[in-house]
């Protein structure tokens, strides 16, 4: 035998379940008065800094059905690609942009959208800028352990083609699931981000 | 402390796979996961502060309820610690919990079970963990209930968790059960965690010296999020 050592084992992962929203958007669900507004609808304020962009897809899972029931969140840095937390190490992040966003999946459409700024330019563990990315972490029925991703944009190809994380996947088909292409709406960049749960096309997920 | 978070252990936590519990055939990823050590966008996560939280945030006894009544069952007490890895306390963060309510019936406009709604209970709650990681909240037991994927299986009692630490990699969801119930070991959804320890780690013990005498029961539970590398000789870049 050996000693043991002090670490405790993480919770084991359980399914958000087909209502995950009376939790995290009870309002949203017409459980109304128990809290004022769900948390994460909106990120940007008129005193927020950075260039407006919308990011909107949809969830399919590997029939290739809309995922209706889901919930999204995604994390971020500001502008100057420093982050409004605590654990940032390099600087005060604009103190107008909480960074943090989460929103039910429409259940009419299956369809998910948040407003939010461009993010700066983040580092990597060994210095070098990672491209500006977003963070998604998406939970819902049937997914045993909420499912980690990253949004890229599509007009930041010199920056992406630099990427130390889409470096680390070698075929083009499956890095593109991570770039999201740039179209336009009333002046406004919108970034269309599909996630495919499983199958064709299958977005690469993350273990970080 | 500036090191990467440990990695998640995918032999604990249920598989994506899991082909008892029926949804998680079409909702799980076939690929394999890209793993990468954490970079700053994992290690930071947003903040929540105690000013957000109103006094019936972590009563749902009564933050649904109208004017003087209360929810209907038994009533419990659940407290506990949200720790790290290193079995540090993780303070300041925020847990939300959600229920059915003492029949088993949730306040949801999909839900299809025919025990009978509580007027007086909504179901969800929140707190912030204070400076030694710990929470409370009181409730009422849920009720356990049937759901389709066999013709005959029922969920446990249980209450749903959602858990924030410092770092978006430490976000997690998970379930409660309760200490005792015959239920828990039925279940498909408790069954896609593989490991009978780990399935014992979501079972909240009874703790009679913490029962509110005359009034509730009390369970115990504790949330194990993610810990991070605190070594000197982190294998770091200067500047980093
Ligand atoms: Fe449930």
């Amino acid at each position: 035998m050996v000693q043991r050592l002090d670490h405790l084992k993480e919770s084991p992962s359980q399914t958000a379940g087909p209502y995950v929203h009376i939790g995290t958007n009870p309002n949203w669900v017409e459980i109304t008065g128990v809290w004022k507004a769900d948390l994460g609808l909106v990120l940007v304020g008129p005193d927020t800094r950075g260039e407006r962009v919308i990011v909107e897809g949809t969830l399919t899972d590997g029939a290739g059905a809309l995922v209706r029931d889901a919930l999204i969140e995604i994390w971020q840095a500001d502008a100057e690609g420093l982050h409004n937390s605590p654990a940032e190490t390099r600087g005060k992040a604009d103190a107008a942009f909480a960074g943090w966003g989460r929103q039910p999946v429409s259940d009419a459409d299956g369809s998910f959208r948040f407003e939010t700024i461009r993010p700066g330019r983040v580092p990597w563990p060994d210095g070098r800028l990672q491209a500006p990315h977003v963070t998604v972490w998406i939970v819902a029925r049937g997914i045993n352990l909420g499912l980690h991703t990253r949004l890229y944009f599509g007009d930041e190809a010199a920056a992406n083609a630099q990427d130390p994380l889409l470096a680390r996947i070698p075929e083009p088909a499956r890095r593109a699931t991570l770039i999201a292409p740039r179209t336009e709406r009333d002046g406004v960049p919108v970034f269309r981000f599909d996630i495919r749960l499983q199958g064709e096309r299958e977005t690469v997920f993350l273990d970080m | 402390m500036s090191g990467s978070y440990f990695q998640r252990d995918r032999t604990w936590h249920p598989p994506a796979l899991t082909p008892s519990y029926k949804t998680s055939i079409l909702r799980s990823p076939s690929q394999a996961l890209l793993s990468l050590p954490t970079s700053l966008s994992e290690e930071t996560g947003p903040v929540f502060g105690h000013d957000m939280l109103g006094p019936l945030d972590n009563d749902l006894i009564r933050n649904f309820a109208k004017d003087g009544a209360e929810a209907i069952g038994q009533r419990i007490v659940v407290y506990g610690r949200v720790l790290d890895e290193n079995a540090r306390p993780v303070r300041g963060v925020l847990v939300e919990f959600w229920q059915a309510n003492a029949g088993g019936r949730y306040r949801h406009r999909k839900e299809g079970y025919v025990a009978a709604l509580d007027p007086n209970f909504g179901g969800c709650g929140r707190a912030i963990t204070d400076g030694e990681g710990r929470y409370e909240f009181r409730t009422i037991k849920p009720g356990a209930y049937p759901w389709p994927n066999g013709v005959n299986d029922w969920r446990p009692a249980h209450i749903h968790f959602s858990v924030f630490g410092h770092a978006f990699a430490q976000r997690l969801v998970t379930q409660m059960y309760f200490e005792g119930d015959p239920m828990i070991c039925q279940c498909p959804i408790v069954r896609t965690i593989p490991d009978r320890a780990a399935i014992e780690q979501l079972v909240a013990a009874l703790d009679r010296n913490a029962t509110i005498p005359m009034d509730s029961l009390a369970y115990k539970f504790d949330i194990v999020l993610r810990g991070r590398r605190s070594t000197l000789f982190e294998n770091r870049m200067e500047g980093n």
